[in-house]
């Protein structure tokens, strides 16, 4: 792990490994993100499985979805985890921000990846 | 019969029912009846965001769903009541009958509980107490979304 915030990606099926692999593939940089799914977990379970990725240290947590059980475990370990931040609506291009500017602080960077996520959708 | 759905669900307001049930049921409102989130203006909050805008979300907890359930029926618009685990509904049931069916949507792994189907874990009292429903009239089937097959609840046994 090399200086910075941790990632941790949290979604619905096996979306969550899929966006980690090609944020990884298009960006070079490696075993920053960690993918967590909800399947076969409740919320509580979730929210176990999100801790142990997060691992205490300063993070943004990115999440498919602004409802549902991810979006309610990451919200209350947040709370209660100094360092840690939400952002819903992952996307390719917040993820690439964010391993590109992980060493701010991280109300800056959750704040930047929800900016470049939202720009990343047009209608061309 | 506007309350077209009573639901189990430990997610409670998440995509497969606002959008998988919603949708097909034209829904105008949800009646969130749980007594933690009713006490909670935090948790009250994330579930509005998950809400969207066409769908009237309301929290209530047990002692004022039981006074206001005769009410919600007897509304125009069709509406959805959701609670988190079997206990609840069952006070609900319980409180201010009827409740003709009781859909089991997502009841995840806890402690104490056994795998029924992939969405559906229960112990063995949760079990009883649904079949003890049953038996007095409320029908009870395991469904996640409305394209998907109900499955009775004696499967799941």
């Amino acid at each position: 792990m090399s200086d910075g915030l941790r990632g941790v990606v949290v979604a619905h099926g096996a979306l969550a490994p899929a966006l980690v692999q090609e944020a990884e593939r298009i960006s070079g940089l490696t075993g920053i993100l960690r993918a967590v799914t909800n399947e076969g977990g409740g919320r509580e379970e979730i929210e176990r499985r999100i801790a142990e990725a997060v691992a205490a240290e300063p993070s943004v947590v990115f999440v498919d979805m602004p409802c549902g059980s991810c979006f309610f475990a990451a919200m209350h370990l947040a709370r209660q985890t100094e360092g840690v931040r939400v952002v819903t609506g992952v996307n390719l291009p917040m993820l690439l921000d964010f391993l590109n500017n992980r060493t701010l602080p991280p109300d800056e960077v959750a704040a930047r990846a929800a900016v470049k996520g939202t720009d990343a959708i047009r209608k061309p | 019969m506007p309350i077209v759905l009573y639901r189990v669900d430990d997610r409670l307001v998440h995509g497969q029912v606002v959008i998988g049930w919603g949708k097909p049921l034209n829904l105008g409102f949800i009646v969130l009846l749980d007594d933690t989130v009713y006490g909670s203006d935090w948790e009250r909050d994330l579930y509005r965001m998950g809400t969207p805008p066409e769908i009237e979300l309301r929290f209530s907890d047990l002692a004022e769903a039981a006074r206001q359930h005769a009410a919600w029926r007897a509304e125009p618009a069709n509406g959805i009541v959701l609670t988190a685990d079997v206990a609840t509904m069952a006070a609900l049931r319980q409180a201010a009958p009827p409740v003709e069916r009781i859909n089991l949507g997502g009841i995840h792994h806890k402690p104490g509980r056994t795998p029924r189907l992939p969405y559906v874990y229960l112990s063995e009292e949760e079990y009883r107490s649904l079949e003890a429903l049953q038996q007095t009239g409320t029908v009870v089937t395991a469904q996640d979304l409305p394209t998907t097959q109900p499955v009775l609840l004696e499967a799941l046994r």
